[in-house]
């Protein structure tokens, strides 16, 4: 545990605020720079920064591989599922104006889904990249 | 100024054969992008530029050092010939820019097709403040898709070819 005490006591205090950052740049991506992408970058700098400090086992407890694998694959889902439920309501794939009422709405409503699709997508495939790169023994 | 420290970089990066410089050498060079890209006010480019050129790809990179060897071996070839392609493309790309328009001329092709329609009509009809977010997000929609499935398909073709051996070897036992 004395390893890197001071590095770890920092990255305690930094990872939260990491992740409260990748949540903001999320949600609030409509409004100023960032969105999907980048938030789900930087979400997963805050679990690679994890497993940096403190190994790579302890990080695949907090993040089992498989969960990642299975919510890299429900963004893309849902992403796909905002398109195919834009349809089902009478649009064309990802037109989505028919999602609400109000076709400004349903624009947020569509954006707001695929932006956390995109994110879920890119943050999980970032942390099983590492994790499988630092799990392989050369 | 940031364009004279990327020529440097590149410089630098082309001479250093310690992988380990070369690695963090990138990262500078993402960073002076992402600068590049601020004063340009490409802000949200600026961002991801930060985070994924600076921030993943150089861990990743690092991670995959760890893997192989830290030294680049030495060439066994003369560089004549390569340098001599390098010219000449870089020759042929820098004729073709003679026929761009002027930077920032109002009159480029690429401020008079969509882009107008896109910033007159985006308030009213997605009502986002950040139009890029419109665009990347609604507008082009599509696009976004496929580069979420992208990757998607980069991360399915990471695990299939290096993750899980242990479950392969144990299957080619019993098999």
């Amino acid at each position: 545990m004395g390893k890197h005490l001071v590095l770890r006591l920092v990255a305690k205090i930094f990872i939260p605020l990491i992740l409260l950052f990748a949540l903001y740049v999320q949600f609030h991506g409509d409004y100023g720079p960032g969105g999907g992408f980048q938030a789900g970058v930087i979400f997963a700098a805050a679990f690679i920064l994890y497993a940096l400090l403190f190994g790579l086992d302890h990080a695949r407890t907090v993040m089992p591989p498989a969960l990642l694998q299975t919510v890299a694959a429900l963004g893309v889902l849902l992403y796909g599922g905002v398109g195919v439920a834009s349809m089902l309501l009478g649009g064309n794939y990802l037109d989505y104006s028919v999602l609400a009422e109000d076709p400004v709405h349903g624009q947020h409503l569509g954006i707001l889904l695929i932006e956390l699709g995109v994110g879920l997508t890119v943050a999980s495939v970032m942390t099983v990249i590492f994790f499988t790169f630092t799990g392989r023994r050369g | 100024m940031l364009l004279g420290l990327l020529a440097v970089t590149a410089l630098a990066l082309a001479r250093l054969r310690d992988l380990f410089g070369v690695v963090m050498l990138f990262g500078i060079y993402s960073l002076l992008s992402a600068g590049i890209f601020l004063v340009l006010d490409a802000v949200d480019v600026a961002f991801t530029e930060a985070a994924v050129g600076a921030g993943i790809s150089t861990v990743l990179m690092l991670s995959t050092l760890a893997l192989t060897e830290r030294k680049e071996k030495e060439p066994r070839h003369k560089a004549v010939l390569p340098l001599l392609v390098v010219l000449v493309t870089g020759a042929a790309l820098v004729y073709g820019t003679l026929d761009m328009p002027d930077f920032g001329d109002p009159k480029a092709p690429v401020h008079q097709h969509v882009a107008p329609r896109y910033i007159q009509q985006s308030p009213a009809e997605i009502g986002v403040p950040n139009m890029v977010t419109s665009v990347l997000a609604s507008y082009r929609g599509y696009d976004t898709l496929g580069e979420v499935t992208v990757i998607f398909t980069a991360g399915v073709g990471v695990l299939a070819l290096i993750a899980d051996r242990r479950r392969t070897r144990r299957r080619r036992r019993r098999g």
